[in-house]
């Protein structure tokens, strides 16, 4: 079981700022997410795309806010269960949690901050027969580790970059790569689009355009798909088959926890964002109040407030002063130290 | 002109006469958001940037409206439910042009 002081439901912009200010008050984070990396829509959906809204950034691309944000919680040390739903929670005799994923992790702690963005990221499905019951026997819409693939015939359908990243990727690794997309056309970056053009001129991808999966073969797992083209349909033999068709944000598990729910996001108290449930935080784009707004910056304030709030709870009675890090610095959890450089004052005589 | 009439049918079949401004640097994604006609966190996930289809509308009028440009083209290439007058309402902004235009929305995927 894994414990922690603050378990941080999304790992997007105002979960990993989360990271940081609870650092400042030792308050240990771990992060849970249903990505399979860090950084939420910003690094899901538009890394690429520069935000104008960030204090202190002109002009910042969201692959690169991610990063500094990492990199600002990095000396705080947080865990990660990534690639894994939180799924359902239990409120122990303490008052403490337990959260428990898709995948069974369990995850201990008396304070849970929900950064859950617009909830989990769910990959969208191709609406195709009986396509759950190949979920996980020989269909994935992630690839955690592509040593599965090795020796596989692989048929990939997508036309964005992760079908062209993988379709590159695995050409090296799989027997076979098939890249199946509705257009001629890819949006992607152009670099990925020349290379699966090289790797497609020496036979290690085959492109089959503009075409569709239409259906999907095997008694148990997937042994074929049908491809339809111009009209004509094909079946061709795969071990594997992994749809990419971007992601849909869903609330998911979260709307069953006994929450307070408004317009698809959770009600909380302006004064630290607790929900309804005590030890329950919502902050960022997943909570709702009144004159709310769905920004990153807001986030980070309803972080910083909230990590108040959890170190009040967690310290009940105990004097604190909110101290700035110019002045007390930054005493990271391996060890390291932060802070400004002394002045030198000397006496004029 | 400032506001031009608009006719939305939401993913209930309900339809909606809305005025939307012509000043104000809207697009249709945020006149729907506006209006409520589609539960929030269903419709503009994006934000706005052709990069979600979550606002995908069809337009069943006969407006001759902005073209569409390659991301939008490439998103819907991607997306589900997709029909020949099928549109990212992200990608319309509200202009005279679009006076009496009628849409509906496509379902939520």
């Amino acid at each position: 079981m894994i414990k922690t002081d603050i378990l941080i439901i999304g790992a997007g912009p105002t979960g990993l700022f989360t990271v940081f200010e609870a650092g400042l008050l030792k308050l240990k984070c771990h992060l849970i997410d249903a990505l399979p990396q860090p950084g939420g829509q910003c690094s899901e959906l538009y890394p690429k795309k520069p935000i104008y809204d960030i204090p202190g950034f002109p002009e910042i691309l969201a692959g690169d806010l991610t990063s500094n944000l990492l990199e600002q919680g990095k000396q705080f040390q947080p865990g990660f269960t990534l690639g894994e739903r939180a799924e359902t929670i239990e409120k122990l005799e303490d008052g403490s949690f337990i959260v428990t994923t898709n995948k069974g992790t369990q995850h201990h702690a008396p304070i849970i901050a929900i950064a859950g963005g617009l909830g989990s990221f769910e990959p969208r499905k191709p609406q195709l027969e009986n396509i759950d019951m190949y979920e996980d026997n020989g269909l994935a819409y992630f690839i955690k580790d592509p040593e599965v693939y090795r020796d596989k015939k692989v048929v990939i359908s997508g036309g964005g970059d992760s079908a062209l990243d993988w379709s590159i990727y695995l050409a090296d690794v799989a027997s076979e790569v098939t890249l199946i997309h509705r257009r001629n056309e890819f949006r992607g970056a152009l670099d990925s689009v020349e290379r699966v053009q090289e790797l497609k001129l020496i036979n290690k991808i085959n492109i089959i355009t503009p075409a569709e999966i239409t259906a999907l073969h095997g008694e148990t797992k997937i042994e074929g798909v049908s491809v339809t083209k111009d009209g004509e349909t094909k079946t061709i033999e795969a071990d594997a088959f992994i749809p990419l068709f971007g992601l849909s944000p869903k609330l998911g598990p979260i709307g069953d926890w006994g929450l307070e729910i408004e317009k698809n996001a959770i009600k909380v108290d302006t004064v630290d964002y607790q929900t309804n449930i005590p030890g329950i935080y919502a902050i960022g784009d997943v909570n709702t109040y009144e004159g709310k707004l769905k920004l990153i910056l807001c986030g980070f304030h309803e972080a910083t407030l909230m990590c108040q709030s959890a170190y009040k709870r967690l310290n009940p009675g105990k004097k604190y002063v909110l101290k700035y890090t110019t002045v007390s610095g930054i005493n990271g959890f391996d060890g390291s130290r932060k802070e400004s450089p002394k002045a030198v004052v000397k006496a004029i005589v | 002109m400032q506001d031009v009439t608009i006719h939305i049918t939401d993913r209930d079949g309900e339809k909606h006469t809305v005025l939307a401004p012509t000043d104000m640097a809207m697009n249709l994604m945020e006149i729907i958001r506006s209006y409520e006609l589609a539960p929030e966190g269903t419709i503009g996930i994006c934000g706005g940037m052709a990069m979600c289809a979550s606002c995908q509308c069809y337009v069943t009028s006969k407006h001759r409206i902005n073209t569409m440009e390659d991301e939008e083209e490439a998103m819907l290439s991607e997306a589900f439910n997709v029909k020949n007058n099928s549109r990212l309402s992200c990608q319309i902004p509200i202009s005279d042009i679009l006076n009496e235009l009628e849409i509906e929305l496509a379902p939520e995927c």
